[in-house]
């Protein structure tokens, strides 16, 4: 789930305004793009790379083990089955706004393949210092900067602002995961959150939710089980109930979803939630320093 | 997209599943009409909420005069926000016994879900509280489909006795539609089995995908509109997710998320937000219609800009803004904090054309709208 140098990365929608843009972005900060897909232009390049008619075609030809999607909605589906059934291991969904019965397809197709979908409605993930996929300005060294404080986040524009407060506050990060803010999402906070626990690049954990759903709740077991520190912002307290905030994922019905629930349920299992995103770093400091402090008790003590 | 019950039926009737008999009224002399032509009826009140029998918009009536009695009563009533401005009136069914029956999209397995209960009629959080042996669930491989075979699973052991048939073919027919028409969501409570053995829906409630409406036009039109303010249906004119709200500092941020957490930010600092609006993804080129939205809530008293760019570009953003403020020469303070992709453009351009000194943190910029706002 954390992206690697060594993880190939194959464009569908390469040729497009936005595919070519973030390409070109990927590609400068070391990204390893491999080629891209569109069935108009294949035999062509596009910013350097080959470009193929289906991710099958990718497959059989060099391969590629991550595809990030540039594709409009509608044809989300067949672009995500298709590298589902090239063999893809994961699959960056940034596509918002697909019918959710697609999205139940491409999820049951994942599922039979052993694909890992991230998203839909992903910002995409970011390694500083060594790669990303997806549309986050991991090239702006205010925002990141190569660390050891994961960053779980479903917004992409809220994912920003914390990992700026924190570079800020003189934390670079281990990872991005940018999960999505669609209700049914193919890496879960907990799937994410379970992805940083293992990471021995990781210290601690920043991780960001919203209101809607249950994910935190149920990221909140594993929160419990850690020794990794765990800062956290929960997005949507403000937020009127019932009504949808932009992301499909983000309403609260009855008590269900609701930032009471949340709070209150990664409180328990240890966390520290902040008011405001800007209070993040200075509550990692605390949980960090007393973590240090622990770990050289037992130090002595052993 | 939510459909009121009537739409909702006419969405069934049209894929060929059978419901009672029924009209839509707007008045009492409508409603009188309908039951001379039905005889003894339900009056039902149309809204697109649940609750309508405890808050009195459902009434039996035997004779047309009071058919027309009921529809009075109930035209006019407000029921969860929403006056009623048309009643169903339906044929009253011989109810032998009552269950509940829904196909939804389930986030937990991401994969439809059938439900159904012996237990009709009850709020179905209720049941599961209450008469968990009586709640059947099933995850479908939406791929394979829901067939007779698992609904006759589904439905194993229940006492069903000989409606165990019908209501199997009901519950493979409510998935055809679900799927047929990108249903989030197709609720039967109650399905009646009635005196005569046939199985029907009394009550639906359906909501389609918004996502899906493109490829449902055939449907949309029986979808119930949602009720927006005047700002509202402009925002929504231009494509913009804006959500008019009582407070005084107005908000423009890009990304759901960061909107959120700004409305948070205002409420924290002691504000109140005016509005939800958010320019992320392809809307970020809209910074002028955007803001000139925002300025249109007379209760803005001060403005917050707070941008992080990731894929929405904040100088495109800032550019658009700039603009706008420069066309609209409003009279209110606004506070910018502007970070991520294009952040040294964009605030070059603020300091240089508007003569504005955007904030560092967010957090400052946000509390000095709240002060201004005052």
């Amino acid at each position: 789930m954390i992206v690697r140098k060594s993880d190939r990365v194959l464009v569908q929608g390469i040729t497009g305004k936005q595919g070519t843009f973030w390409t070109e972005q990927m590609q400068a900060y070391g990204t390893t793009v491999v080629g891209g897909v569109n069935p108009k232009k294949a035999g062509q390049s596009h910013c350097g790379v080959p470009i193929f008619a289906t991710a099958k075609e990718a497959m059989a030809n060099g391969g590629f083990d991550v595809s990030v999607m540039f594709i409009p909605p509608a044809a989300a589906k067949a672009a995500a089955i298709d590298a589902i059934e090239a063999g893809a291991k994961t699959v960056v969904c940034l596509t918002e706004h697909i019918p959710s019965h697609d999205v139940m397809e491409m999820h049951a197709a994942a599922a039979e393949h052993g694909t890992r979908i991230i998203g839909p409605n992903t910002a995409g993930i970011v390694t500083p210092g060594e790669g990303f996929v997806g549309i986050m300005p991991a090239f702006n060294p205010r925002v990141f900067q190569p660390g050891r404080v994961g960053v779980i986040s479903r917004s992409g524009s809220l994912g920003t602002l914390v990992c700026l407060n924190l570079v800020r506050g003189g934390h670079g990060q281990s990872a991005f995961l940018g999960i999505g803010g669609d209700p049914m999402i193919g890496t879960t906070t907990k799937d994410a959150l379970a992805a940083l626990i293992d990471d021995p690049g990781t210290d601690a954990i920043a991780l960001v939710g919203e209101i809607g759903g249950s994910m935190e709740e149920e990221a909140a077991e594993l929160v419990a089980k850690t020794d990794k520190p765990v800062v956290s912002f929960i997005a949507g307290r403000a937020s009127p109930p019932g009504k949808k905030m932009g992301h499909a994922g983000a309403i609260v019905t009855g008590d269900r979803g609701s930032y009471a629930s949340k709070r209150g349920a990664l409180e328990r299992a240890g966390a520290v939630v902040v008011d405001v995103p800007g209070d993040l770093p200075a509550a990692l400091d605390a949980l960090m320093a007393e973590a240090a402090k622990r770990s050289g008790a037992q130090r002595l003590a052993d | 997209m939510n459909f009121e019950e009537h739409a909702g039926k006419s969405v069934l009737s049209r894929a060929g599943v059978s419901v009672p008999q029924g009209r839509l009224c707007a008045s009492a002399q409508e409603a009188e009409a309908a039951a001379r032509a039905i005889g003894p009826v339900v009056v039902k009140a149309q809204v697109p909420t649940g609750k309508r029998g405890k808050s009195g918009g459902v009434k039996l009536a035997a004779t047309p005069e009071a058919a027309a009695a009921s529809a009075q009563a109930i035209l006019g009533m407000e029921i969860g926000g929403f006056p009623v401005a048309r009643v169903l009136v339906e044929e009253q069914a011989a109810i032998a016994r009552e269950f509940y029956a829904a196909v939804l999209n389930d986030p937990a397995s991401r994969s439809p879900l059938v439900l159904f209960s012996t237990e009709g009629g009850m709020d179905i959080e209720e049941v599961a509280a209450t008469r968990p042996e009586s709640l059947r669930r099933m995850a479908v491989d939406i791929r394979k489909g829901f067939g007779p075979a698992d609904a006759r699973r589904l439905l194993l052991g229940l006492d069903l006795g000989e409606a165990a048939v019908p209501v199997a073919a009901m519950l493979v027919d409510l998935y055809r539609v679900y799927r047929q028409h990108d249903a989030e969501l197709l609720e039967i409570n109650p399905l009646a089995l009635l005196a005569d053995g046939r199985v029907v829906p009394l009550d639906c409630k359906l909501t389609v995908d918004d996502a899906a409406l493109y490829r449902q036009t055939d449907i949309a039109e029986l979808g119930a509109k949602e009720p927006l303010s005047a700002l509202e249906e402009r925002g929504r004119a231009l494509d913009l997710k804006y959500i008019e709200l009582e407070g005084n500092v107005g908000v423009l941020a890009n990304g759901a998320g960061l909107t959120m957490t700004t409305m948070d930010v205002v409420s924290h600092a002691g504000g109140r937000p005016s509005n939800f609006l958010e320019i992320g993804g392809e809307a970020y080129t809209k910074g002028t219609e955007a803001l000139d939205l925002v300025l249109s809530n007379p209760g803005v008293k001060s403005l917050v800009v707070n941008f992080c760019g990731a894929f929405a570009r904040t100088d495109v953003m800032a550019g658009g803004v700039i603009q706008a403020w420069k066309t609209l020469n409003p009279t209110i303070p606004v506070f910018f904090s502007i970070h991520g992709t294009g952040e040294d453009e964009a605030v070059r351009m603020v300091r240089e054309e508007l003569g504005i000194e955007p904030y560092d943190r967010m957090e400052d910029a946000i509390s000095a709208a709240v002060e201004a706002a005052r």
